[in-house]
Formats: structure tokens, sequence, C-alpha cells
């Protein structure tokens, strides 16, 4: 990797000189004028409007959770500039392999809430995504998903294909060896993914500086040879200077890219953790004012785009996301055949037999009654 | 004496051993401040010292791969993998090395590591946390696994686990973590690994079961005397070494065996439990031997688990079915 064949944002925000890409600053001033993506207003208002929708959607399915008709979910409160983002620069023929923890980046490859309310319902359907093209289910086994991300990568240079692959890990997640050694191949073959480590200080209770003595996580990629750079996660604008970056690079053939968005998890790490056992209220308030929605509507705000009832929107959503969880919810139906039917593309006769011994115990269940 | 669950009943043993092996070392993925996601760790780390109790990075292949590091060094660590699933990513540090350190070394190192971690179902999970994978490890020559099924047990296993010169794989039955509460003396006690418990005496069908299931095999057994079946109820406890036996004087005496466990049957703790039946007890079988087991898919998300799931019922149909062949 020759540092002048890099697009300018990497050689002025090196991870080595440990910098952050930022466009707008906490205010929602422009702070990088040259580096400010040209987009509509009509385009802003419209990504304010993507993320405040998956900002409501997470609302609403921590709240059925709570109400005990929903099991374990994992919200993704205060992340959404950087799902948005990608979600905007990712086409319907590139790759999506997520870990799970970017609604936005899915629902923007058509996955629907109701797909993940069914998943989060417990039903293998829905985490399917089937509706969408060139996404790969969500990744719980932390880190192994890099991988394939770089798998596909490698069928995509090799069979001439103009796509890329994304693919998103969380902080804890570099400290697996999947994550080093995806970086390497993907270096080595020089295939087309974008990696996004989503680094939202914490792995359910631990720092990351319990994980890496390293300034910062994007620096990881100099050992690999591969661009990396370190980006605000809770801006939008640099976020999609990012991808966007990346993008051109990886779709010209030049390789793999790695981007560290710097963030905050405002909310658990699912609805089975409880973020008091390990960190202040302070601190989570602190990270509130610096929410990415709420320096996108400073923006908007400062420049006269502002439009948005944000009571009305709410509503509008919440309706809309309600009738998709009712229907979720609402499909009971979760034959015996969709345990067996999805193993193998032949039935084993050990699968044939075991269905069969199951109903015939459901028979003579039936009978004792 | 003291009420404790199964969760309190190890975090008591590893607080024992804690207080009373300076060697003695606790790490994994957030087991610290956070005192583990089930919170068997609790308290631990205020108690011990961070040099002792504490976080390692996200790395399950690292946590175990240090463990024998530090085993053959001096220090006698237990470390946590969070959940079931989350063992495939340790498998090779597991399989490679841990099991096989001390043959290798012809007994120059002993490598006494305690790997603890929940498994099994019934509890609504996503995928990777409804696992059973007892017997991918007991496959492994240089192992023990044990399971307990009850505080008393997991208290008494645990101590021994950790006194233990050889590697040790300990898997806590998360679905009855806190289902199951029962008096356990607050001193220290050891129970022997390798030995099963008969639980309940019978002469019609023996039920050998492990975990959770030991539980519903019980319920299933106040169904099988109802209807006129005597049942004698092992709890295996041991997975490697297993209780030969005590297996084997138990069917020889009933003639009739039914294997109850989670996990996917084929090659299985219950394919093995068959295997022992026939050449110990071979002459005295009055039917099949049987296996209630998982199928051989991977276990379904919530709205699938109820078909994957071994109920009570299930177990007794099993029984009934074996006493009536």
């Amino acid at each position: 990797m020759n540092q002048n064949d890099l697009p300018e944002i990497f050689r002025d925000f090196n991870p080595l000189d440990n910098k952050m890409l930022r466009v707008i600053d906490n205010e929602g001033h422009v702070i990088e004028k040259n580096l400010m993506p040209k987009l509509s207003d009509e385009t802003i208002i419209d990504v304010y409007k993507q993320m405040y929708y998956e900002r409501v959607a997470d609302e609403m399915a921590i709240s059925y959770q709570r109400q005990g008709r929903m099991f374990t979910y994992t919200p993704n409160l205060g992340q959404e500039a950087i799902h948005i983002a990608a979600g905007k620069i990712i086409r319907e023929d590139d790759w999506l392999v997520p870990a799970f923890r970017e609604m936005g980046t899915l629902l923007a490859k058509g996955v629907t809430m109701k797909d993940m309310f069914l998943f989060y319902l417990g039903n293998e359907h829905g985490g399917s995504f089937k509706d969408a093209k060139n996404t790969l289910p969500i990744a719980i086994s932390i880190g192994t998903q890099f991988h394939h991300a770089t798998g596909i990568a490698y069928s995509i240079k090799q069979q001439k294909k103009n796509e890329a692959v994304y693919t998103f890990i969380g902080d804890g997640g570099t400290s697996e060896g999947d994550f080093s050694e995806a970086l390497n191949f993907a270096g080595v073959w020089q295939v087309p993914v974008v990696f996004t480590i989503q680094n939202n200080q914490y792995a359910i209770s631990v720092l990351v500086k319990s994980q890496t003595k390293s300034i910062n996580l994007a620096v990881k990629s100099v050992a690999f040879g591969i661009p990396g750079i370190k980006v605000d996660g809770n801006d939008f604008f640099a976020m999609y200077l990012a991808y966007k970056t990346a993008s051109e690079y990886a779709l010209a053939g030049k390789g793999p890219v790695l981007i560290e968005a710097f963030t905050y998890r405002l909310g658990a790490h699912t609805t089975s953790d409880d973020p008091s056992k390990y960190r202040k209220k302070e601190e989570e308030a602190e990270w509130a004012l610096v929410d990415p929605l709420i320096r996108l509507e400073r923006y908007m705000r400062n420049n006269n785009i502002w439009n948005i009832d944000v009571e009305a929107l709410r509503e509008e959503y919440k309706k809309e996301i309600d009738a998709q969880f009712i229907d979720a919810e609402n499909n009971k139906s979760y034959p015996l055949e969709d345990v067996f039917n999805y193993m193998y593309s032949d039935m084993p006769q050990d699968l044939l037999r075991q269905k069969a011994e199951y109903e015939q115990f459901l028979s003579w269940k039936e009978s004792r009654k | 004496m003291s009420v404790m669950t199964i969760v309190k009943a190890i975090n008591n043993a590893l607080d024992i051993k804690l207080n009373e092996d300076r060697n003695i070392v606790i790490y994994g993925e957030d087991v610290g401040v956070e005192g583990g996601v089930f919170r068997v760790t609790e308290g631990l780390q205020k108690k011990y010292g961070a040099d002792r109790v504490f976080d390692s990075p996200l790395a399950e292949s690292g946590i175990v791969g240090t463990a024998l590091g530090m085993a053959v060094s001096g220090l006698r660590p237990i470390v946590e993998l969070q959940f079931d699933g989350f063992t495939y990513p340790a498998f090779n540090q597991i399989a490679s090395n841990l099991s096989r350190m001390q043959n290798r070394s012809r007994g120059k190192f002993k490598v006494p590591v305690v790997i603890r971690f929940p498994y099994g179902g019934g509890v609504n999970a996503l995928e990777h946390h409804s696992d059973s994978p007892e017997a991918l490890f007991a496959h492994l020559p240089g192992l023990k696994v044990v399971i307990p099924s009850t505080p008393y047990d997991a208290k008494g296993m645990m101590i021994s686990a950790i006194e233990s010169e050889d590697p040790i794989i300990f898997m806590e039955p998360k679905r009855i973590y806190r289902a199951i509460k029962q008096e356990v003396p607050d001193e220290k006690f050891t129970l022997p690994l390798g030995k099963a418990k008969v639980l309940k005496e019978g002469t019609d069908v023996t039920v050998i079961a492990f975990g959770a299931m030991v539980r519903e095999s019980q319920k299933a057994i106040a169904m099988a005397e109802e209807a006129g079946i005597s049942v004698e109820l092992i709890d295996l406890r041991s997975i490697y070494p297993i209780d030969r036996e005590t297996i084997g004087n138990s069917i020889r005496k009933t003639g009739r065996m039914v294997a109850v466990a989670e996990a996917h049957e084929s090659f299985s703790v219950g394919s093995e439990l068959v295997a022992i039946a026939n050449e110990e007890a071979f002459l005295s079988l009055e039917s099949p031997p049987r296996r209630v087991m998982g199928y051989d898919t991977i276990v379904p998300l919530a709205q699938g688990e109820k078909y994957y799931i071994i109920s009570p019922e299930r177990i007794f149909y099993e029984i009934e079915k074996s006493f009536k062949y």
C-alpha cells in the first residue's frame, strides 16, 4: 500500500496520528468545509427521517420486550448515523455481512421491521432476511463474519463483478483472532471489503482499554497494509464521506478498507443486560448530549432546513411499526417441519426417523386426552 | 448450611478456593466488574482483586490458550466461556493443546485448568445460547467433562474440579441456574469426579439423565410410578470418566434403559449409554435401550423450541414404551 495512492482523507486522518475524521462539531457547525458531502436538502431530511425511524423502531422493540411480548433484543440506540450512512452507500448488488447491531443498514437492504420482530420473537424465518438481496443473516459468534465477508469479496474479484462487501464488528470483536486473520486475508488478496468497527466503547461490560493497548482501533489496519480511518460515528456527514470514499476505493479494485466508527452504545448490550452494573449515569448523560440525531438536527437548524414535526413523525412511525409488530406477533405458525427442513439439501434417514418418532409421540399424547 | 441456587453454590465454591489457594485466578469475558452475565463470579473481583479475578479481551481461543500457559507455570486458572455456543472458537486450543499437553510432555506438565460455561436450552435464547456440546468434549482424550444437576453437587464438584490436576470441562445447566434451591453446607467439601449417583431406586426401568434433564426425568418418573412402573433414576454427573459400574449394576437389575439428554442424538452421550448397556447388561436386557434426546438439528429459536426440548411427558412415553416392549 503506497501512501500516495490513498484517498486524501486516509492520508489526512492517519490513525497513527490518532486523528479522527469529523465534518460537523457537536453543535452541528461544519468544521471541515472542503469535506462536507454535497447532499441536497431533501436527502438530508430523508437521512434524518431514516435515523429517526431506526430510533423509534428500537424504542418500540425494547418496549415490546419489556411487556413480555418479545424475547431478548439487541438495541441500536446511538449508533444510527453509522447504519444510515452505510445504508445510503450500499447498493442492491453490494453484499451486507452484518454482526448484530446495524439495523438501519439492514433496513436499507430491504429487511423489514416485521422480519426483525419475527426473528426476536423466536422464528428463524425472520432472521433469514429472504427479501434482502446479498445479505447474510446476523452473526452472533463474535467476529466470525469478517472471514465470510472476505470470502465473498474474493468471489466478487474472481468473477469480475462490480460489487463491494460491507461488514461490521464491535470493539470487543477486534480481540478475536478472526478479526486480524480476515484483515490479513483481505489485504493479501486485495479484495473489495469495507470493514467497519463500531466502537461503542463497551463489549457488554468491558471497556475498550481492556481489549487493546492500541491508540485507537483503526490503527490495526496498518500492520496488515490496508487503509484505515477513525471516524466520528455520531457525525452522519463524516460517516457518509468515509463510506463514499471507501466504496469508491473498493470498487476501483484497490482492496479493502477499515473504518473505525467512534460512537457510544446509549442502551444496554441486550435487553438482558443492566449497564448500571458497570457504568455511571453521568457518562451516559454526557454522550446523550452528542446523540447523532441531535447533532444532525442542530446542523439542519443551523442551515434552515429543519422542517420536521418530530411528534407527528413519531406517531406516524409508531403506527406503522406497531402494525408490523402485530403482523409478526400474529404469525404463530411454526410447523414441526421447520425444525428439520433446512438442515440438509436431502434429509438423512436419521432425521426422518427422529421426526416420525416425535409424530408418534404426538399422536400418543393426543390419544390420552 | 445455607439455602443456595446452583449459581450461588458455584460462586461459593470459587470463593472458598480463591481464599484457600493464592495460585487460583479467574478470568473470561465480563467476569470482573459485572460478575459474569449470570452473576456466577459476582463479588469475587472486589474480594480478591483485579489481578486474580479479571476481564480478559474478547477471544475464547485466547482465554483457553493463555490458561494452558498459566497452568504449566504454577497458576491454577478457572476460565469462563460465556455461552455453550462460544466454546467453538476455543475448540482449537482445547482439542489441539489443552487435552494433550500432559501426554505430549510425558507428564512433565500438568494442566490444572477448569473451563466452566453455561449450557443447554429451554431459555428462549438466540442462536449459540442453547447448545449442549458435552459429547464434543467427552470425545477428546485427556479431558474430564462433568455436569452437576443440584446446588449441592455443583459446589462439591466445582471444588473437586479446581483441585484436579487434569483439565476439566465444567458445564453448568443454565435452565436451572436459579430454579432449584437446596441446603448446602457452608464449609468446604468435595465430591469424587467420575461417580454417578442413584437418585431413586426402582426395579422396572433405569432412567439415566444429567443437568437440567434430571428434574424433567423426576417429573416423568412420578407419572410412571402412577402407571405402576418402578423406575430407577441415575444422575450421571460425570460424562467422562463415565461410571460404567453404577450404570451396569442398575440395568442388570431393571433390564431396561432410557437415556435422557438435550444434545443431538447421533454420536452422543446417549449413544455411549446404549453401548454400555449392551456391553455390561446384554443378557439382562428386556427391551432395546432407548435414547430420548434432541434431534440432529440446530436447536430451534423460541417458537420452535417446544418441538426440541424434551418434556416430562415425552420421557414418560419412552419409559412406558420400554416397559411394555
